[in-house]
């Protein structure tokens, strides 16, 4: 580990831990501005799928196996199973895909 | 009395656990493919306790990103937070002294948010403490786990778990896009960003941690213009 490892982790603690504990203790008020509260409303899920997309089809060497592994997820996940199952299902189908190509 | 609180919080805390030690052995797994120690991936797990900020976080240091490129992605990717613990504010017990949300507050996470605010009596630092213990050995301990015994694992089988956190993104906004149509069609224009991004030669320039933001923001700025939330709903949802 060395310092510049240390100032990385330094950053990433104080940035999420700031954003977590600042409004428990400072915002005691609803945030009444339209706009800012419905951005704050799809940011986790932008960030979400942004993230899984398309990186999820380039885990494997064959883009198929990520295929698969998110259809087969994101029909476990429309069908209302839970983060367990389909975190396992999409992981499951990723890897059978990568054994049977 | 106060002890069952604390007892009916660990209880509620199970099922987040067992999700987090599956999700942060593939995180362990994956900090190490980057080319962290095991000792780093857990300190990073411990002190952010964050799906999402934490996979973005290895890529950047890996990378040998810059300090401002790392402190934006966490700020935006984890600004949810932030409304989470707004609304979080609302519903705790009067017992929730500052330095009891200055700890406590540490560990919001999406899932340990979501059972909390949904509990129809006052969120109480005991209750919330029981909430969050097993969740946060679960992540730190998976995290452990993956980092050491992932090389044990054949790289194939490797790959296939790392997936798994992205399964569990799947699992995160299908749901919000399945009862809401706009969501839905936010969500899709930041995966269409995303690959336009991630495919388009001209912007291989954009790292993955920016990339991220650039989806993120313009996509949550559309949704913000296009279908703001209605005045006294909290979620689509």
């Amino acid at each position: 580990m060395d310092a510049k490892f240390v100032i990385y982790l330094a950053i990433m603690f104080c940035v999420t831990y700031l954003i977590r504990v600042l409004p428990l203790l400072l915002i005691k008020k609803k945030i009444e501005n339209r706009f800012i509260r419905s951005f704050l409303m799809y940011v986790p899920y932008t960030v979400l799928g942004a993230m899984t997309f398309p990186a999820i089809f380039h885990i494997a060497q064959n883009p198929l196996c990520g295929i698969v592994g998110a259809v087969t997820g994101i029909v476990l996940a429309v069908f209302g199973r839970g983060l367990c199952t389909v975190a396992a299902g999409t992981a499951a189908a990723t890897y059978i895909m990568m054994i049977v190509l | 009395m106060k002890k069952s609180i604390f007892t009916t919080g660990l209880r509620d805390g199970i099922p987040i656990a067992l999700g987090y030690l599956a999700v942060s052995f593939s995180f362990g797994i994956a900090a190490v493919a980057a080319g962290l120690s095991p000792i780093e991936a857990i300190l990073i797990s411990m002190t952010n306790l964050t799906s999402a900020g934490q996979f973005a976080g290895i890529g950047i240091i890996t990378a040998g990103g810059s300090y401002f490129e790392l402190a934006l992605s966490q700020f935006v990717i984890n600004l949810r937070y932030s409304l989470m613990g707004i609304s979080l504010s609302q519903k705790l017990d009067k017992s929730f002294s500052t330095p009891k949300r200055a700890i406590l507050g540490h560990a919001l996470t999406d899932e340990i948010f979501g059972v909390a605010v949904s509990r129809t009596k006052p969120v109480t630092p005991l209750y919330f403490l029981g909430l969050a213990t097993l969740p946060y050995i679960g992540w730190s301990l998976g995290t452990a786990l993956g980092a050491v015994f992932g090389e044990l694992l054949n790289p194939m089988l490797r790959d296939a778990l790392s997936v798994a956190i992205y399964g569990m993104f799947i699992a995160i906004i299908v749901p919000e896009a399945k009862c809401s149509i706009k969501t839905a069609i936010i969500i899709l224009l930041a995966i269409v960003i995303s690959c336009i991004i991630y495919y388009v030669p001209v912007f291989d320039f954009i790292s993955d941690g920016f990339s991220i933001i650039i989806c993120a923001v313009i996509a949550s700025v559309v949704g913000a213009v296009l279908f703001p939330i209605k005045e006294d709903e909290d979620n689509g949802c």
